[in-house]
């Protein structure tokens, strides 16, 4: 044991007096704990890359991440959802969003004898508004002919934790039905009409898994390590799509043309074929002009290379790889901050 | 010299009684401290709502319309649920322990129930899921429709709701009340039971004299018992289902004051919605301390009501001890 801590600490002076002219960076940020897999993956394959780059992150959840970063407890956040100009406003200088990767959100369901239903945003809207109460109800069956729709009720579940993912699935309805955007709107948590809330994707997965007759919404690499069915929706050019990390990366790319500058926009429902609608992408928060210029070289430094090289790791974690076009823009933004 | 020691000996006992009394002060330098900030975080929820966000239904974060009725109700709902199931089963517990079960069994039995209450509460609520829940569903599924007329079982059965919670909550509360009780019991001088013995009693009636003497300790047991169900969290959300919603039906998914503060304090970003979320908390706060404070008062006047005779008998271990 002492031989061979020995031999670590040998071998980390070895390390250090090699890079002796930089000194230890330490940075730190919270936030978002949706993409937390991936950016602990990206911090601690970039820390072996550069020994001097230590990056710590907290997944405290998005809004938890906009408040630490807006009272500058931290160097960067992280966010599902992007912030509100009231929140950009209140911060104390400008902070610039920057999309790293893209998750998908699928309706997943427990319905006896079948395994493969299609969905449209408006019927999604009414199952979750509670006006669609019945599996068999016309609006269904009507998408899904031939397919033997039993005579249950619909038990809706959804999250009951504040969650990016939340946001994502309820700004898809909003978008699709004028009475989901008027009656309930869009937030890390709203006021359900109906359901039961589950705690964390897997307490919705597990009152779907349990609960004859339920629908509720998971992030899509949940239900793919759990195996849990999940629909087909319909995008804008009226075709069925299944989520998978090529459809996804797809609705991303339909979006560049109308991309604005500041990367904050909602990606649900674009238009284009072999999208899947129900994606979206999440950002890290940054300065533009950090008060730390030592680490912001490092930080600008590490999000170059998660943004280009570090986009390989997305896919095994279920997400999808940001677009070429859109890490183009990118690049060019990273430059405005003020090293 | 010998003065010298006197003074030491006096020294240190000042400094010993500063030392714990400023320990004590302490402990209620934090409770008006935490009352304090709770207050002072939630000014723009408090003064935006006033007393109407106690009796308010609507929880929308979205329109940034906030009421504390759901969670106030579903808190005591669930508490009283589950005092309800677990007291009768405490109680049997601590009286077994205390006067029926043989010296052999008393350790183990005892270390046994108090295990429950290391199990942590994350746990609880896994197996709750698990277990309990399919449990409650096949009930809710085959309850008579005689049954299922009434309010208290109306709704769809989801597994996840009322009943759940209340019984998880009962199982964790058991620990609690059972060993305070079976220690209220303990403490019941022996003299009182030979007497009721000497005076031909059986074996039950010994017992009820001795609870009838223990019952302050006994209310006391429970309401520890009340207080820890109040504020439990984990378990609670993993089973209610959730839904802030005011209903006598167990079936009905409903929300607690804990829960909805562990559910979305971490997604809170805008100033009113974080406000609202630590008046909930300043809420539960003040019930927790109602509660505390109506358990008190009840003891103080049961005690105050015992015959003088009985209350010379409660003072008895003091004054020998004086």
């Amino acid at each position: 044991m002492s031989r061979k801590s020995f031999a670590v600490l040998a071998t980390a002076v070895a390390m250090a007096t090699s890079v002796v002219a930089q000194q230890n960076v330490h940075i730190n940020g919270a936030g978002a704990t949706f993409p937390y897999p991936i950016y602990s993956k990206w911090f601690a394959e970039y820390a072996k890359l550069h020994e001097n780059a230590q990056i710590n992150y907290q997944s405290i959840g998005s809004g938890g991440g906009i408040r630490q970063v807006t009272a500058q407890t931290v160097f960067f956040g992280a966010t599902d959802g992007p912030m509100t100009p009231e929140q950009l406003l209140a911060a104390p200088g400008k902070i610039l969003h920057f999309p790293t990767v893209l998750g998908a959100v699928v309706p997943v369901y427990n319905v006896e004898g079948v395994s493969e239903l299609k969905f449209t945003g408006p019927v999604l809207a009414d199952i979750f508004l509670g006006k669609i109460t019945k599996w068999n109800d016309p609006a269904i069956a009507k998408l899904n002919p031939g397919v033997n729709l039993p005579v249950a009720d619909i038990t809706v579940a959804h999250r009951s934790d504040g969650s990016g993912t939340t946001y994502i699935f309820v700004d898809y309805l909003a978008k699709l039905s004028s009475e989901w955007k008027e009656k309930v709107g869009i937030a890390t948590s709203v006021n359900w009409p109906v359901g039961v809330g589950g705690k964390g994707n897997e307490g919705v997965a597990g009152l779907v898994k349990q609960t004859p007759g339920a629908i509720g919404y998971v992030e899509l690499i949940y239900a793919l390590q759990n195996k849990i069915s999940y629909g087909t929706v319909q995008n804008s050019a009226g075709e069925f799509v299944r989520a998978s990390v090529e459809s996804v990366t797809a609705c991303a790319a339909a979006a560049v043309k109308s991309m604005p500058k500041d990367f904050r926009v909602s990606i649900t429902n674009a238009p284009g074929t072999g999208v899947y609608p129900i994606s979206s992408f999440t950002w890290l928060l940054v300065y533009e002009n950090p008060k730390d210029k030592v680490q912001a070289k490092v930080f600008v430094d590490f999000m170059k290379w998660a943004l280009t090289d570090g986009q390989k790791f997305a896919p095994e974690l279920g997400y999808a790889p940001l677009p070429a076009e859109i890490v183009k823009l990118e690049m060019a933004a990273i430059s405005q901050i003020k090293l | 010299m010998a003065g010298t020691r006197a003074r030491v000996r006096i020294g240190g006992d000042l400094g010993f009684r500063l030392l714990t009394g400023g320990f004590a002060v302490l402990v209620i330098v934090i409770v008006i401290g935490i009352g304090f900030e709770l207050w002072r975080q939630s000014q723009l929820s408090i003064q935006k709502f006033g007393f109407g966000f106690w009796a308010t239904k609507t929880w929308d974060p979205v329109s940034g319309d906030f009421g504390a009725l759901p969670f106030i109700w579903g808190t005591l709902y669930s508490s009283i649920l589950a005092l309800l199931i677990s007291t009768p089963v405490a109680l049997g517990i601590a009286i077994f322990l205390s006067e029926l079960a043989p010296n052999w069994l008393k350790q183990p039995l005892g270390f046994l129930t108090e295990l429950l209450a290391a199990i942590p509460s994350i746990v609880y609520g896994l197996w709750g899921i698990f277990v309990l829940v399919p449990w409650v569903r096949t009930l809710q599924l085959h309850m008579p429709a005689l049954l299922k007329a009434t309010p208290f079982f109306s709704g769809p059965p989801l597994g996840v709701g009322m009943l759940s919670a209340a019984l998880i909550l009962a199982v964790m509360v058991i620990p609690f009340s059972s060993s305070v009780a079976r220690e209220v019991l303990k403490a019941v001088p022996v003299a009182q039971r030979e007497a009721a013995y000497a005076l031909g009693a059986t074996q039950w009636e010994a017992i009820r004299a001795a609870l009838f003497y223990a019952r302050t300790g006994i209310i006391g047991a429970v309401m520890l018992g009340f207080g820890r169900a109040l504020g439990e969290t984990m378990a609670v959300t993993m089973l209610i289902g959730n839904n802030p919603q005011i209903s006598w039906s167990l079936n009905a998914p409903q929300y607690t004051m804990a829960a909805v503060l562990a559910n979305e304090f971490t997604e809170a970003s805008d100033e009113l919605y974080l406000h609202a979320l630590i008046e909930i908390g300043l809420v539960l706060f003040i019930i927790t301390l109602f509660v505390n404070v109506l358990s008190r008062l009840l003891i103080w006047s049961m005690a105050r009501s015992m015959s003088p005779k009985a209350r010379r008998v409660v003072a008895a271990p003091a004054s020998e001890a004086a």
